[in-house]
């Protein structure tokens, strides 16, 4: 019982957030089910930097470790590192993939 | 003041996530699109770093520490990206969207261990004294659900994603054993089992049962917390091992969605919303680009997850076939340049030859001559959905000129020689005729309603999916032994001279 009750207060608690996620996945069928198969790698490959968002949450990790905390400075230094990694590789990656798909005149 | 202008950052990053992946879906503005999604990145990025705040209103601090890692991770992402080559490409995205899922699940770990350490999280005091409810007020839940999700997610993710880049790269073989789906399986319960059990038991303080004090009691939640991400990444490499060939275009695009989700916890966890709009977007956009591919292969995404391809497909290559011919060069430049229609089938035999250049070339040659020339694109072709129509566009092949499969398919009858180019699975007639085979029902290119159709490959061996393929011994057909670009090269000498 105290855990349903948990729950739920979590969840209107987190309301918007909840909104969000249900949104966000019909945008984000609509806007990919219009893709040419031509486009699939690049999409991925794009939609791959963007999940780099992910880099936010370590950044947020690692301003937030305390000095003394080293279990938290490591990780989190190591977490920024991949999070760079996912967005820049990812970002560039799509932009050499598409630099290729200039029209030829 | 700060703190607005952050809720505007962010709102940017979500719109140019959006309008970017939607840019991205059309070939004139994609890579517009792609600079658009990376600008509102880097705006909510700066806009973390300098202007956000905890719940209690204090400041991000380590700054040198968070710039050294981005410069770190900057410029070797950069290199890896800007030096990859084009056959690497789709190993490439594997290795970056697996540094995600890591990056998930180490934001996930540290915050476990602050909030096990965070005062409303007491296991210690007796029951008795503080009553059940004192518990369940003060004890965030949902928090602890989704730093599990996210550890478990961004695990499987991370270690999925690596082996699947071993295994594009070639260093990793396929492996499977009996009883693998159990194991899967097994696996999977344990690490529900390890989050439930966590749920329950922080939850109701149930720890003062079973140990006497508070330290075993964390010792307790600490070994049950690393035994999920340990079974997370054991049930990552085993779920991608067995999976060989034609499912991987599938497998990156699922872990692709995984990690997506994973970054979407992490939203959660910090109610940010620009973490949780993009992690979403690539969570819904990933899994339906997999759905998509699953249905392209005739498979239930059930079967790619418990599932084994490489495993059952050894057993059903066995049955001899009888002999095959072998076209001269010189022979397959006249077929081809007194053809009035040429298509030609790219395969991944192209891709690690390099030899989208010499295609080109032999397409403009023979277009020169009179001869129309298509591609035919089948949609799992070479290691990644697109992966044949981006190599092709970097030697300028122009769009109009590549067919998608249903397209393709129609206008074979009409064909007069087809070029098969390091290609096989996606040509495979026992997709059509062999219920043994494992890749039977996946649509396939029907190369064989054209007059001639010319391989070329390296050799006999059988494609990425470790199947024989008929179709090379079929009548119609005629074997060019080689390498894709000395082939091309030679067959554009040839018809020269013609």
């Amino acid at each position: 019982m105290g855990m349903v009750h948990n729950m739920l207060n979590w969840i209107t608690a987190n309301q918007q957030m909840i909104y969000i996620v249900i949104l966000m996945i019909f945008v984000g069928i609509e806007v990919i089910g219009r893709v040419p198969s031509v486009l699939h790698t690049p999409l991925m490959s794009g939609a791959n930097a963007i999940h780099g968002v992910v880099i936010i949450g370590a950044i947020i990790v690692m301003g937030k470790a305390e000095n003394d905390n080293y279990l938290a400075l490591t990780l989190g230094f190591l977490a920024v590192i991949l999070g760079t990694l996912n967005v820049v590789g990812g970002f560039v990656v799509t932009d050499r993939m598409l630099e290729m798909f200039k029209k030829k005149k | 003041m700060e703190l607005n202008i952050l809720t505007v950052c962010y709102l940017l990053g979500a719109i140019t996530f959006i309008l970017g992946l939607k840019m991205l879906s059309n070939p004139a503005t994609a890579r517009r699109g792609n600079q658009i999604a990376a600008t509102g990145m880097i705006v909510a990025i700066l806009g973390t770093i300098f202007l956000y705040r905890d719940d209690d209103g204090n400041r991000l601090h380590n700054h040198g520490w968070i710039f050294g890692g981005i410069l770190i991770g900057g410029v070797v992402g950069t290199l890896a990206a800007k030096k990859v080559k084009m056959t690497a490409m789709p190993e490439m995205v594997s290795m970056f969207n697996g540094m995600g899922g890591a990056c998930a699940a180490l934001i996930s770990i540290v915050e476990f261990n602050r909030l096990i350490k965070h005062p409303s999280w007491t296991i210690y005091p007796p029951l008795s004294s503080l009553g059940p409810s004192a518990f369940e007020i003060h004890l965030p839940n949902g928090e602890l659900l989704i730093i599990l999700l996210g550890l478990m997610i961004g695990s499987i993710s991370f270690a999925g994603s690596m082996i699947a880049w071993g295994k594009l790269n070639g260093t990793i073989k396929d492996f499977a054993f009996k009883g693998q789906h159990i194991l899967n399986l097994f696996f999977l319960l344990l690490m529900f089992a390890g989050i439930a059990f966590l749920m329950t038991n922080i939850q109701r303080g149930f720890f003062l049962d079973i140990a006497s004090t508070s330290i075993a009691a964390e010792v307790w939640v600490k070994l049950i917390f690393y035994g999920v991400l340990t079974f997370a990444l054991l049930y990552g490499i085993l779920f991608v091992m067995p999976i060989g060939g034609a499912d991987m275009p599938v497998v990156i695009s699922l872990l692709n969605s995984f990690t997506g989700v994973a970054a979407a916890c992490g939203g959660f966890l910090y109610n940010n919303k620009v973490m949780l709009t993009g992690g979403i977007l690539v969570g819904a956009a990933g899994t339906l680009l997999t759905i998509l591919m699953c249905k392209a292969m005739n498979r239930s995404l059930a079967n790619v997850l418990i599932g084994s391809f490489g495993g059952g497909a050894a057993a059903a290559a066995g049955k001899q076939q009888g002999g095959y011919k072998e076209i001269h060069i010189s022979d397959a430049a006249v077929a081809m340049a007194y053809a009035n229609k040429v298509m030609i089938v790219p395969g991944y035999g192209l891709a690690v030859a390099q030899a989208q250049h010499a295609c080109h070339d032999l397409e403009k040659l023979l277009n020169e001559r009179g001869v129309e020339v298509k591609y035919a694109i089948h949609p799992v072709a070479g290691r990644m959905p697109g992966h044949m129509n981006v190599l092709l566009a970097e030697a300028d092949v122009s769009y109009e000129k590549l067919e998608e499969m249903d397209e393709a398919n129609e206008e074979f009858p009409s064909t007069d020689v087809v070029l098969v180019l390091g290609a096989n699975d996606v040509v495979n007639p026992a997709a059509k005729t062999d219920t043994s085979s494992p890749i039977y029902g996946m649509p396939i290119l029907d190369v064989e309603l054209a007059k001639t159709i010319i391989v070329n490959k390296r050799s006999m061996k059988p494609g990425y999916a470790g199947i024989e393929n008929e179709l090379f011994f079929r009548k119609k057909t005629s074997m060019l032994f080689g390498d894709a670009k000395k082939v091309l090269q030679d067959l554009i000498a040839e018809i020269k001279q013609l």
